[in-house]
Formats: C-alpha cells, structure tokens, sequence
C-alpha cells in the first residue's frame, strides 16, 4: 500500500488500533462526538472509521464556523454590500457558500465588489487602501479566529480607521456542546475535543463537560495517530468510569489556553443574548457581538440590517446531519441535486464540513489515505 | 480553517514590534504577533499561524510535524495559497 509511508510512527498506529480493539471489546456500544470540523476531515481522509471497531461510531460535531452559520446571516450581510460604496471582504471558505439571492461569489459576478481575503488584517488593509470606499469584513470563525478580528478592530480604532467595520458572526464552542448534550435525541458517551480552538482557550473551559454531565473529554491533534491516542486515551477512562479532560495535543495546547488573545477578545466583543446555530437552532449565549466601545466598527451597528430569517431547503437535512442524527449519505439530497461542485447546504462546502468530507473520500474512496494496511 | 501552518520568524519589523517577516517553507510573508505579547517569539522561534497571527510558539520538531499534517490531510495548497495571499499579495 503506497500511502503506508505517509504516516510516521506506523508501528503506534498499529498498536494504538490494537489497543482500541482490546479495550472495546463487544459487550457494548460507544458514542463519541469530534466537535471540530478539522477532526471531521481527518477521519475521513485517513479512513478511520475503517480500522475503529464497529461499535464505536464518531458523530461529526458542530465545529465547522462556515456549517453553522444560518443562511440569513449570509444574506443580511450581502444586503448591506448592496450599498455601491461598500466593499464586501470574505475569507474564501466564505465565497461559496450558497445564501437565498446566491452566493456571495455568485454577488460578485453580478457586479458586487466582494474580494477574498486570508486575514482580517488584510481587510483593514484593503480599507487604508480604498479610502472612498467602506470595506466591511464578513467575520466568521470560533475562538481560533475571534481574537485575530479582536485584534484588527483594535487597530483599526487606534490608527482612526473610520472606513472599516466588521459583520461579526463569531460563534463561541462551549454553548454548543451544552446544546448538543441538552438534546433528547443525542446519546453520546465522550468527546474529541477541538485542537486549535483549545489553543486559545485551553481546556478548563471543558471541566464542567467531565464533572457536572460526567462525559470524558480528549483534546487532540489531527494526524492519525493523535486521534487514536485520543480514542485510546477516552476507553480508559470510560472502561475505568472515569470523566476526565484530558489533554493529548500537549505539544500544541497550552493548559491555559492564550490569555492575550483572551484580552483581546474581551476588549472588543461581548456576549450576545442568543444566536442562530443552522441545524441546533437558537443557542443562548453562543455568539460573539461588537461592544459598544467599537460601535463605529461594528457593521450591525453601523447599517441597517435587515435581520432576514430563512428556513433551510426543505428537502435538505442539513440540521439532522448536524446533530449526528442523520449521517451525511442518508440526507435526501446527498450526493444527487446537493454535491461539493453545486452545494444546497453549507455542510457539502466547506472541506470541514461532514457532508464534503464523506462526499470527497468516503463516498467516491477517492484521494482517501488509508490506514488498514499500517493498524 | 481551523488547521494552523507553521512558520518560522525572519525578522521582527524595527518600527513595529507586532509585525514579524515569517518563512513558510520558502515563502515569506508579514504576520502579526500581537497575539503573543505575553511570550513574544524571537528572529529563529518558530510559530503556529491563523488567518496572518501567530497563535503560539512551537518547537521545530512540532513543526515539522504540524507540516506533515497539512500534507496529510491535503492542506498543503490551501495552506500555501492562504500564506501568499498574506498582505494582499495576490489578490485583489
């Protein structure tokens, strides 16, 4: 098998897979749930499911920013860039993703100015460099990202930039954990927690996961090996009846997290009452909103929005697949009217997102990496 | 978006501390440091970068390893394509 080289270490992968095995046993059945969408492709991609037993089943998570994010958003945000001076700055995993006029890529081919950029320090750039114009930067993202739009607004207010504003829609991932657990139809025995979202806020934000609903906690890193270790690392403690969090991706995630992008973030935003999750529906507490200090460079309170709310395509089954209730092969439109080329729902866009990782490897085994020969 | 690309710090800018030149495997690029003011890197360290911040200083050896999962995963394009395009540079 020629991608056996591909993986470093492959005799811990092989007793890493053993090890799972062993501990599994057959007498019953485990639930875990990946919260990150970057773990969501990578068990995919590496055909994880394929060395797992088959009574363990992961059950893709919430934490892909561009999946969650409910389609009105998406069109109040393009409504403001109507407006011929403004200029609407996107990170381009935005770009595609479908709101009800179109695409915002779709918007710029009907003559909206929208540009790609890879930071929000590019966007305020793009502002210094248009002075006529207003650039207001489409934010989206969790605690990864939410210090970085933190940061630039920052700087934007202390250099007097008056023709930028941000339309924030940054989600934070600890409420959606708790939505997902308050669910009645979600049974779910421990977590694989976020890799770099963690980086940021580090892990204690995760003890009341272990302590109060008793469900371990793993946060990991991303290669094959990192998430066996991290499976290896919820057995044992579930074998033992503990709930833990545990943190395997030490080299990368600091215990306590990155408390000046913690500033940063408690400068700018604030907590916002409720937001929309696409699939979770209203979540309290679970979005980041503009303060009132940087009010000038808030877009919602800048312009009018219209605060449009849509219903997703009835026949797609986005929210179920969100919830791990439906995998992504049993929505309706999988695979036929909604594919990654012509996505209906923003699962089938992104490359995190549930729908688009089964879609490209494990529905067509194409470009998929895989580990049976190495477990 | 939530993978980090690894980079190793040039240079700091000498009229701003919060501005460093960084090599990705070749190509280099200005990031912003602001974010690491409580453990600021220094021209050698290398660090994780997101959306054009650094987020945390690694070690070499994570770095590589951190390369390696971008490669894995098929990132390596998006990854490479995210850092060109860092300040505008080819876009727009």
């Amino acid at each position: 098998m020629r991608f056996v080289d591909e993986f470093r270490e492959p005799a811990l992968i092989s007793k890493a897979a053993e090890e799972i095995r062993r501990l599994t046993g057959t007498e019953r059945h485990y639930r875990m749930m990946e919260v990150c969408g970057g773990h969501t492709h990578a068990i995919y991609r590496f055909g994880l499911k394929d060395i797992l037993p088959e009574n363990i089943e992961l059950i893709h998570g919430p934490g892909c920013p561009v999946c969650v994010l409910p389609m009105g958003r998406i069109d109040d945000g393009l409504s403001i860039a109507q407006r011929s001076d403004v200029i609407f700055a996107a990170f381009g995993d935005m770009m595609r993703v479908p709101g009800t006029q179109g695409s915002p890529l779709e918007h710029k081919a009907r003559g909206m100015d929208v540009r790609i950029v890879y930071s929000p320090s590019d966007a305020l750039k793009l502002a210094r460099l248009n002075p006529d114009k207003h650039v207001m930067f489409f934010a989206i993202g969790f605690e990864t990202t939410a210090p970085s739009t933190a940061l630039t607004m920052m700087r934007a207010k202390a250099e007097g930039v008056g023709n930028f504003s941000v339309f924030c829609n940054h989600v934070t991932i600890i409420p959606a954990i708790r939505a997902i657990l308050d669910s009645p139809d979600m049974r779910l025995d421990a977590f694989i927690g976020p890799g770099h979202v963690s980086t940021v806020i580090g892990c204690r934000p995760y003890e009341w996961i272990a302590q109060n609903e008793r469900k371990p906690i793993v946060v990991s890193g991303f290669e094959p090996l990192d998430m066996l270790q991290s499976i290896v690392m919820l057995l044992r403690q579930l074998k033992a009846g503990e709930a833990k969090v545990e943190n395997q991706y030490k080299r990368v995630v600091p215990w306590e997290g990155n408390r000046a992008a913690l500033r940063a973030m408690a400068e700018v935003f604030q907590l916002r009452p409720y937001f929309e999750w696409r699939g979770l529906g209203f979540i309290s507490q679970s979005a980041l909103r503009v303060n009132d200090k940087y009010a000038e460079w808030d877009a919602e309170q800048r312009f009018a929005v219209p605060g449009i709310r849509v219903t997703d395509p009835k026949a797609a089954q986005c929210g179920e697949v969100l919830k791990g209730v439906l995998k992504p092969h049993q929505c309706k439109l999988f695979g036929r009217e909604c594919t990654p080329e012509h996505p209906i729902g923003a699962l089938m866009v992104s490359s995190e997102g549930s729908c688009a990782a089964y879609h490209n490897y494990e529905h067509r085994k194409a470009g998929m990496v895989s580990l049976n020969s190495v477990a | 978006m939530c993978l980090a690309i690894p980079g190793k710090i040039v240079e700091i800018s000498s009229d701003n501390q919060d501005s460093a030149l960084v090599d990705v495997v070749g190509v280099r690029r200005k990031i912003d440091l602001g974010l690491l003011q409580d453990d600021k890197p220094a021209p050698g360290d290398w660090v994780l970068i997101h959306v054009g911040f650094a987020m945390s200083k690694i070690s070499e050896q994570d770095a590589a390893d951190q390369m390696n999962t971008l490669w894995m995963l098929g990132e390596i394009d998006g990854a490479m394509q995210e850092i060109q395009g860092y300040g505008l540079e080819d876009v727009n």
